[in-house]
C-alpha cells in the first residue's frame, strides 16, 4: 500500500502553537511522524543579558504565561543562590503555596483543553469555570492573574495576611469538591474511555530513553518528581504524594494531572496551617557575587531548569532556559510511533500531542540556516562534539 | 451522559460571566491589585530606584526645582510612561518613602500619547 504524506500546521486549527507535524499515512494509520518546532523566535534569552537581575524577573515571567508562578520561583531561587544569604523561611512557604495554586490552575486549564481535543466541550466549560476561583485567588494575593511576580529576590513580594488566608482555605474545599467530580466523570464517562485510554501509548522504557519529564513520565509509571528528588522552597518540610499511574496512555496523564490537584490542595493546606512566623523578605544588593548557578523547579509541565553565568556585574553575562515541552518532544515522537497493537489513528494525533500540554512558545531551539546557499540543517551530537573541540560551530 | 445532572443544574444558576463593558459595576477587584500607577511628588525624594528597576523603561528621570518640594534633594524626580508600563509593581515595592501607589484603575486607553504621562 502507498503512503501519503499529510502536513499539519504551523497554523492549524487543531493545534494551539505553531508546530509543523510531518505525517505519513497509510490509510489512517500513522506510519511516520516528524516535526518542526522553529516557527517563532523571542530573543528572551539574549534579551535577559542586557537587563539587570531586578529588571530580568517580570521578562522571565512572560516566558510562559501559564506556568509564569515556576519561571519566576526557579530565576529567583537561582539569581539568589549568587548571594551568601539566607532567604526567611515564612517567604519559602509562601512561594510554595503560590506556586501550587498556579499548579491547580494549569492542570484544571489543560484537563480543559484535553477535554475540548476530545469534543468534549461541556466538561471545557465547567472546568475553566471553577479555574476562575483559582485566579480569583490569584489576583487578590499577587496583584495579577496572570503575570503574578509574587517571588521576588530575596522573598516574595507580599504577605498573606489571616483574612486571606482563610478565604485562600475555602476555594481550596471548592476546588477538592469539584475536582472530586472531575475524576469520577473522568472514570465513568464513556467518551472520555474511549477516546484516550490504549491511545499515546509511552511505556516506560520509551519514557525514560526519551528523557521525557513531569506528568508524562508519571503517567508511565515513573516515579520522579523535582520537589520530592530535589526539593527547592519548603517542599521537604510539606509532605506530599508523588502521583503515578501504569496505563502509559492519555487516560493516565488525565488521572495523573487530576490526582495531582488533590495533592497540591493537601500541600496548600499544610503550608497555610504550619506558616512560621518572621520577615518575608530581605533585601539583597543589586550586585550578585561572581559565579555561575543552576536550578531545577517542578513546573506544572515538568522539570523547569534555569541556569546563569555571573561576572559579579549588574547583569547576567549569559542566561539559559530549557522549559519542560522541550524535554517532552521527543516522547511526543515516540506517542506518535506505531508499535505492535497500539496502532496510531490520524484521528488520535490532537490528543496524544495534546497529552504532553505542549507550550512550543515558550520551548528554546536553535535551527541553523544557510541563506546564500538556501538550506537549513541539523547537526547530531557526535558533530557537536566535534565541534566544539574546534571551538566554533558555524563552517 | 455523567455529566448531565451538572448540565440541568447549571441550567438555573446565574451566569458565570460579567457583561463588560455594559455591567462594569460588576467587575470586582481585590485589594492590591496592580493597575495604573500615582505619584505623589511631594513624597519623593528623588533617589531614582525606581528607574533603576523598572524592567521596561517606562520611567525617566528629569530636572526638578529644589525650592518646589523640600523633600526633593537631589533636583531629580521619575516621570512615568503608563503606555510602556508592564504593571509589575517594582517601584512600588522598592520606594522608600511610599511615593508611588499602584491603583486599581485597569481601563488605561487615550487618544493621545501625552495623556499616558503621569508627572
Amino acid at each position: 500500500m502507498s503512503t501519503f504524506d499529510v502536513p499539519i500546521g504551523p497554523m492549524h486549527p487543531a493545534l494551539p502553537e505553531p508546530l509543523l507535524l510531518k505525517l505519513e499515512l497509510e490509510g489512517e494509520t500513522v506510519v511516520g511522524v516528524d516535526f518542526d518546532v522553529s516557527y517563532m523566535h523571542r530573543g528572551i534569552e539574549k534579551l535577559l543579558e542586557t537587563k539587570t537581575y531586578f529588571q530580568g524577573l517580570p521578562l522571565v515571567e512572560r516566558i510562559c504565561g501559564i506556568c509564569n508562578a515556576a519561571h519566576g520561583l526557579c530565576y529567583t531561587l537561582n539569581v539568589e543562590k549568587l548571594y551568601d544569604k539566607e532567604i526567611p523561611p515564612r517567604a519559602q512557604y509562601l512561594r510554595l503555596v503560590v506556586e501550587e495554586l498556579s499548579r491547580i490552575h494549569s492542570h484544571l486549564l489543560w484537563l480543559g483543553i484535553a477535554a475540548f481535543e476530545i469534543g468534549f466541550n461541556t466538561m471545557f466549560m465547567y472546568t475553566w469555570r471553577d479555574r476562575e476561583a483559582v485566579m480569583d485567588m490569584l489576583e487578590a494575593i499577587t496583584g495579577n492573574r496572570v503575570t503574578t511576580e509574587y517571588s521576588q529576590i530575596g522573598g516574595v513580594r507580599r504577605d498573606i495576611p489571616p483574612n486571606l488566608a482563610d478565604k485562600l482555605l475555602k476555594t481550596m474545599d471548592i476546588v477538592e469538591e469539584r475536582t472530586k467530580y472531575y475524576v469520577k466523570v473522568a472514570l465513568t464517562e464513556r467518551t472520555i474511555a474511549k477516546r484516550t485510554q490504549g491511545v499515546g501509548y509511552l511505556s516506560p522504557e520509551e519514557a525514560k530513553a526519551t528523557c521525557a519529564v513531569g506528568p508524562v513520565l508519571r503517567a508511565s509509571g515513573v516515579k520522579n518528581d523535582i520537589r520530592a528528588d530535589d526539593p527547592y522552597a519548603a517542599h521537604s518540610d510539606v509532605p506530599f504524594n508523588v502521583i503515578t499511574y501504569d496505563t502509559c496512555d492519555v487516560f493516565a496523564r488525565i488521572v495523573v494531572r487530576a490526582q495531582e490537584l488533590f495533592e497540591c490542595v493537601n500541600m496548600i493546606r499544610t503550608a497555610l496551617k504550619n506558616l512560621p512566623e518572621g520577615p518575608y523578605r530581605v533585601k539583597l544588593p543589586m550586585k550578585p557575587n561572581a559565579g555561575e548557578a543552576l536550578t531545577r523547579v517542578e513546573a506544572p509541565r515538568g522539570e523547569l531548569f534555569h541556569y546563569t553565568l555571573s561576572e559579579g556585574a549588574l547583569k547576567p553575562y549569559r542566561y539559559k532556559v530549557r522549559t519542560p515541552t522541550l524535554a517532552n518532544l521527543g516522547a511526543l515522537r515516540a506517542m506518535l510511533t506505531s508499535k505492535g497493537r497500539y496502532v496510531v489513528n490520524i484521528g488520535d494525533v490532537p490528543i496524544s500531542y495534546g497529552s504532553i500540554d505542549p507550550c512550543i512558545c515558550c520551548t528554546a531551539r536553535v535551527h541553523f540556516v544557510d541563506l546564500k546557499k538556501g538550506k537549513s540543517w541539523v547537526w547530531t551530537i557526535d558533530e557537536l562534539r566535534e565541534r566544539s573541540k574546534r571551538g566554533r560551530l558555524l563552517p | 451522559m455523567s455529566m448531565i445532572g451538572e448540565l440541568i443544574r447549571s441550567l438555573f444558576k446565574k451566569r458565570a460571566t460579567v457583561l463588560y463593558p455594559e455591567e462594569r459595576g460588576k467587575v470586582h477587584l481585590p485589594e492590591g491589585f496592580r493597575g495604573k500607577l500615582e505619584y505623589y511628588e511631594d513624597k519623593c525624594i528623588g533617589c531614582s530606584l525606581c528607574f533603576q528597576v523598572c524592567p521596561s523603561f517606562a520611567i525617566e528621570m528629569v530636572p526638578e526645582d529644589k525650592s518646589r518640594f523640600p523633600k526633593n534633594q537631589t533636583g531629580r524626580r521619575p516621570i512615568f510612561n503608563i503606555a510602556r508600563c508592564t504593571y509589575c509593581g517594582q517601584c512600588e515595592d522598592i520606594c522608600p518613602t511610599k511615593a508611588i501607589h499602584l491603583t486599581n484603575q485597569f481601563e488605561v486607553i487615550a487618544l493621545d500619547k501625552r495623556d499616558l504621562m503621569v508627572k
